[in-house]
């Protein structure tokens, strides 16, 4: 037990990080308690940072707590629960907590107020396979509470031969954020519950609870909690100092080891966990109950901040009510003051990220001076975890140069926002740094996008060329077949004639194939005009077929291409007796026609255009 | 809308400067008391010619005036360069110097933070290449000319060139300890000899050296409030003092020692003052090391081989050109990319 104790303090400090104000003590005074069971719940379907949740409900459904009202969508996605009983009463995009103030897809609840649960079975996950493990925690929506929501299911399983280090972050270094704080404080049992289980999934060689050292009421609950254990978990009382809390900071803090950006932290076998994902693993695998609730911290300008363990989907509004708002608060933060973000209202509904709402005043929050110009003091680079030169970086930002910004690591910028916070100047550096990965992004979807376009545009042409070269070659064995025909007729002239008309077919192909390319080659853009190149064609069929061949047909067959080539000829006779005028105005017409065709592609091109550089801007 | 961090650590650049002048009260406070009050005046002009320029300048160019006239920075460059200069040079060297340093060193390279050159050493050095005569009209320290000079008769020097009757400027004037060790050594004075002079003190020059360790003391309060890097002052010192050493332990009848190359001059002023500029040095902190310590050895060549009493100023701008590429070839490994033996066993 000693020689735990002195391990469990040992740890490997990273370089940079800050330590602003903590303001913990305002949400430590009371206990967790129930939030309210709002009138309605708007739950968002994109609860994890796979694809959206496919709904299962329709509006006017009833809904009890706990089941199933959307999908996974695949396997990086997490399904979404009913937080509570009553009415589907939408199903649509609706405003969500997120800092583009995108709308999203929801499914809004109308609670009946009876709170009344699906049946629920145990899963007993001791007897199942890995595979089962994750479809089950998957169809639970267990996703990363920490504020990332990464599907958990996608971490556990893999690893054959075990994981080294199981490190379950517990470090909760934002500013004003306490829920993981007051979870470990009172439920430290379920949480060591919870880390034997995913411990042993992972087959886990070793356990460390990294927590700062502002936590230790936290520190000694989980101390109490794990001595009774028989499996070794070390609690790692870590320094405070922001971002400790950061995955890859506290995987260096506990183990010395430096994860890559691009690289798994498995493949140096740690895998990271938030201790309240750990507890809603525990709660799924032991209870059957799915993530319909978490611990949020209601803090800043409000009568009583504290935790409240609040349904998914209750929009803000009523927490920001049941916490007692100040009439001056004048914005809210999601998140915590360093990386969280301003909701863009407060009738979005709580997400599964949603660890902290801090109601803003101007007192709490003084308005940020000026920006300065940069002095290049370097203390941003002092701060930075991610040992990077900001004011470089920045520099880059700044002048539009990505790509130097890229090759100094720009992504390596986990966006803690430390530079931001130390810099003399005031600088926005942050601001720069989602700039620029985000103009990053954005060019290379661009150019992918374009790739898959010219990418299609090609295999359309070739499709088509080959379509055509098909048809040709089936024209052409026709007519080879009745060339044999004619041979068998021992004509000389029709052999000959054939032979010609075989010929002529296969000039007309060349042709045309030539004529698509060089029409694909003067405007990819523009669709190759069908009845443009069709044209050879035609008359290369229609010219030959005399009538000797058509004899030696059965009759039936031959009297109906006698009747077509009769119309084709009544309309050659017709276009031929047409005056010059008339086949000007024929032939503009048809133009006009073709015109207008293409008028409307490009207006549509253009329509699609649009709209992708409004979904692009609003992203 | 707001972004993240909602946070920020009250630290404006305004205070940041002005602790940064602060650090020089005390320097200044000696250089008074032992040179008279002709530094607080060269201090003033400077003060006002900068800010002046300053805010001409920035009208120019469209900013906006207050924030960046108040942030403080022109009044270090005018102070690190009215330190500089001789206490008792014309009014109008100082006032152009200032308007230079301002005008061309910084806002013509698109003003704070975007400046090469470090604007007060480009005011100096200016002015030296330009008037070496005047830039060497240095005052003996009070008690130590043949004739002193009372605040009156420094003003009227200063303002017209006229002294009391019965004075000659060069009577009160005197060559810098750093000037008489070199131009004495040249005429193949003894060392011990040249030391002899009423003009030394300790270690240094008479008054001067009781201001250097006040820069000293400056640089240590800068320290303690983490304005500077400590790596800056060490490796310059440390470089300028080894060469000095190295020299004067192989020939001390020429060479003077490490202390009198410490205490004499602008080496304590460059150390913690200006070699430290953050904008025109490197970030890196292999690049702040590699910089100060050419910069110190910069400074002994050119103030035992070169054809100027005192280096720091040409070093610095030397190097100010270097401290770019100095960056560029300096970068530091981030995070979780040192060495590839880590990650490749890791792999395993
Ligand atoms: S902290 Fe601010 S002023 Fe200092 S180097 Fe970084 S960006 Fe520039
Ligand atoms: S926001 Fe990025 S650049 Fe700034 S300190 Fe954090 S990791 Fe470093």
């Amino acid at each position: 037990m000693n020689a735990r104790a002195e391990l469990a303090n040992n740890f490997f400090p990273f370089h940079g990080g800050v330590h602003p104000p903590e303001h913990k003590n305002e949400s430590t005074g009371t206990p967790i308690v129930a939030g309210p069971i709002p009138k309605q719940l708007v739950v968002p379907l994109h609860q994890s940072i796979g694809n959206i949740a496919k709904s299962l409900v329709a509006v006017g459904d009833l809904v009890l707590k706990g089941q199933m009202i959307a999908a996974a969508d695949g396997s990086v996605s997490a399904a979404v629960h009913a937080p509570t009983s009553g009415k589907v009463v939408a199903v649509g995009p609706q405003l969500v907590p997120h800092p583009s103030g995108l709308l999203e897809h929801c499914i809004t609840i109308e609670s009946d107020g009876e709170d009344r649960w699906i049946e629920r079975n145990r899963f007993d996950w001791r007897n199942a396979d890995g595979r089962a493990i994750r479809d089950y925690l998957r169809d639970m929506g267990v996703v990363g509470l920490g504020g990332a929501v990464f599907p958990s299911h996608l971490k556990i399983g893999g690893a054959k031969e075990g994981l080294d280090t199981l490190v379950i972050n517990a470090a909760e270094c934002e500013p004003f954020i306490t829920c993981d704080d007051m979870l470990m404080r009172e439920r430290a049992v379920q949480i060591v519950e919870g880390i034997k289980i995913v411990q042993q999934l992972l087959q886990a060689r070793q356990v460390l609870i990294g927590v700062e050292d502002n936590k230790p009421e936290a520190v000694d609950a989980m101390r109490a909690a794990i001595a009774v254990c028989e499996f070794p978990i070390q609690v790692v009382v870590v320094p405070t100092l922001y971002p400790s809390g950061g995955a890859k900071q506290l995987i260096k803090l506990l183990t010395n080891k430096e994860v890559p950006s691009g690289v798994r932290s498995t493949d140096l076998g740690v895998q990271c966990f938030n201790v309240a994902t750990i507890y809603t693993i525990y709660r799924a695998m032991e209870h059957a109950e799915p993530v319909i609730s978490r611990v949020v911290t209601l803090t800043g300008n409000v009568e009583r901040p504290g935790n409240v363990e609040a349904l998914i989907g209750t929009p803000i509004d009523d927490l920001l009510a049941f916490a007692g708002n100040k009439a001056d608060s004048d914005a809210y933060i999601y998140g915590g003051p360093m990386m969280g973000f301003e909701i863009p209202g407060t009738d979005v509904g709580l997400s599964k990220a949603g660890n902290c709402i801090i109601a803003k005043s101007g007192a709490l929050f003084p308005p940020k001076p000026v920006e300065m110009p940069c002095i290049r003091c370097g203390k941003c680079a002092d701060a930075c975890p991610a040992e990077l030169q900001p004011m470089d970086l920045y520099w880059f930002g700044k002048s539009k140069n990505f790509g130097k910004a890229q090759e100094r690591n720009l992504f390596d910028c986990i966006e803690c926002g430390a530079c931001a916070y130390v810099c003399p100047s005031n600088i926005q550096l942050v601001d720069y740094f989602r700039f620029s990965k985000s103009e990053i992004w954005s060019a290379e979807k661009l150019k992918k996008s374009a790739d898959q376009a010219r990418e299609r545009h090609e295999f359309r042409i070739f499709r088509e060329e080959r379509e055509k070269r098909e048809k040709a070659e089936r024209l052409a064995a026709k007519a080879a077949q009745k060339h044999d025909a004619a041979a068998a007729s021992s004509d000389p002239a029709d052999a000959e004639r054939a032979a010609k008309i075989k010929a002529a077919m296969e000039r007309a192909a060349a042709k045309k194939v030539e004529a698509a390319a060089a029409q694909a080659g003067a405007d990819p853009l523009t669709p190759v005009d069908p009845d443009a190149v069709s044209v050879p064609v035609s008359e290369a069929v229609a010219a030959p077929a005399p009538e000797p061949v058509v004899s030696q047909l059965d009759p039936e067959k031959a009297e109906r291409i006698r009747l077509a080539m009769e119309k084709r000829a009544a309309e050659k006779a017709a276009l031929d007796a047409l005056s010059p005028e008339e086949k000007a105005a024929r032939d503009a017409e048809k133009k006009a026609k073709i015109e207008a065709a293409m008028a409307a592609a490009a207006a549509r091109k253009a329509e699609k255009a649009a709209a992708q550089a409004q979904q692009d801007k609003s992203e | 809308m707001n972004t993240s961090p909602f946070f920020i650590k009250p630290t404006p650049l305004q205070v940041v400067m002005f602790k940064v002048a602060a650090a020089l009260v005390p320097a200044i406070v000696v250089y008074a008391w032992s040179f008279g009050i002709g530094i607080l005046v060269q201090i003033a002009l400077a003060t006002a010619t900068a800010l002046a320029t300053e805010a001409f300048c920035l009208k120019l160019r469209g900013y906006p005036i207050k924030p960046f006239v108040t942030d403080g920075s022109a009044i270090v460059t005018a102070w690190l360069m009215a330190l500089s200069f001789p206490p008792l040079a014309p009014w109008w060297m100082i006032v152009v110097a200032a308007a230079l340093s301002i005008s061309l060193a910084k806002h013509m390279y698109g003003g704070l933070g975007q400046n090469t050159f470090n604007p007060a050493m480009v005011g100096f050095a200016i002015m030296i290449v330009s008037f070496p005569a005047q830039m060497s009209r240095w005052a003996a320290p009070l008690g130590v000319a043949p004739q002193s000079m009372d605040w009156s008769a420094q003003l009227s020097w200063i303002f017209s060139g006229q002294l009391p009757a019965g004075l000659t400027f060069d009577a009160v004037a005197s060559a810098t300890p750093l000037d008489t060790v070199k131009t004495q050594l040249m005429q193949h004075a003894s060392m011990s000899n040249i030391f002899h002079e009423p003009l030394f003190g300790m270690i240094g020059g008479v008054g001067t050296e009781w201001i250097t360790a006040a820069y000293l003391l400056g640089g240590l309060y800068l320290l303690w409030q983490k304005l500077i890097p400590w790596q800056i002052p060490v490796t310059f010192l440390a470089v300028l003092g080894g060469m000095a050493g190295i020299f004067h332990l192989v020939d001390p009848t020429h060479y003077t020692s490490p202390m009198f190359h410490w205490f004499s001059g602008a080496a304590m002023l460059g150390a913690f003052f200006i070699v430290t500029d953050p904008v025109t040095g490197p970030t890196t902190p292999l690049g702040r090391v590699i910089f100060a310590a050419l910069i110190g050895l910069l400074t002994y060549l050119i103030r035992v081989f070169g054809g100027y009493p005192d280096g720091v100023a040409f070093a610095v701008l030397i190097m100010n050109l270097a401290a770019p590429f100095i960056d560029q070839y300096t970068q530091p490994a981030v995070f979780g990319r040192k060495g590839k033996q880590k990650n490749a066993g890791a792999k395993s």
